[in-house]
């Protein structure tokens, strides 16, 4: 499998009060565990079955994730920003990894 | 990639087998007790995806996200995939806004169901059909 690297998009900075779009993906096959390979043997399950936005250390969204979101993952949501901080953002796969990226926002 | 995940083994039938109606509203029913009325659930899907592996779904429901009154979740089903969940988001009011958006698979042309709950245990459903042209493998 090629490396994993999430990528995060968000705003550098907002007012306060303000609700910013979060957009993210992450490369990940999404093997969905009902596909054979060519010898007919099943290709096992691997998702990432979890995902997880913590603002200043409190999870405020998360999504559980199943085999019929498509490969390479993109979920985008929103944040009301009432303070500056720092938005940390995991991906749980089903081998047990977890992979992290983190995004601050200052207030303008 | 191929869409060998497609193909009916004879003997492995039942596990590939696509999910129904009734699987769809087991789901909910053990999701919520019961099943919720219709609701103003926007959801923005194209009406015909030629390509099923990657279908654009965003989902929006026009609601105040306060802390005594928020939505906190929404959750996606696909009645004619092999498994009728497609992903589960959960909402806060920091989330300001009760909006989100993903890619899913479809395998075949299918009703994409959307099931909300708000923080009061109020709950509504709205759905959707998508043709399919070309189906998306192992969804």
């Amino acid at each position: 499998m090629a490396r994993i690297r999430p990528r995060v998009r968000v705003p550098g900075e907002a007012a306060a009060g303000d609700v910013v779009e979060i957009k993210t993906l992450i490369n990940h096959p999404m093997e969905s565990g009902h596909r054979k390979d060519e010898d007919g043997n099943p290709i096992p399950r691997q998702i990432i079955n979890r995902f997880e936005a913590l603002f200043n250390g409190q999870e405020f969204f998360s999504v559980d994730l199943y085999p019929s979101v498509s490969s390479n993952p993109y979920i985008s949501f929103f944040a009301k920003v009432d303070e500056a901080g720092e938005f940390t953002f995991r991906w749980h796969d089903d081998d047990g990894s977890v992979y992290e990226e983190t995004k601050g926002i200052a207030l303008s | 990639a191929v869409a060998t995940g497609l193909t009916v083994v004879p003997g492995l039938g039942p596990r590939l087998a696509h999910a129904t109606e009734a699987e769809v509203t087991d789901v909910i029913t053990e999701m919520l007790g019961e099943m919720p009325a219709e609701g103003a659930i926007s959801i923005d899907l194209p009406e015909i995806a030629e390509n099923g592996n990657t279908v654009p779904l965003s989902v929006e429901i026009d609601a105040p996200m306060t802390a005594d009154s928020y939505v906190q979740d929404i959750m996606v089903l696909a009645d004619g995939n092999p498994s009728p969940r497609v992903a589960q988001f959960h909402f806060t009011p920091m989330n300001g806004k009760a909006s989100a958006s993903t890619r899913m698979r479809l395998v075949q042309t299918q009703n994409v169901v959307v099931v909300a709950r708000m923080s009061d245990g109020q709950a509504m459903m709205a759905s959707k059909q998508v043709k399919v042209t070309i189906g998306g493998c192992g969804g």
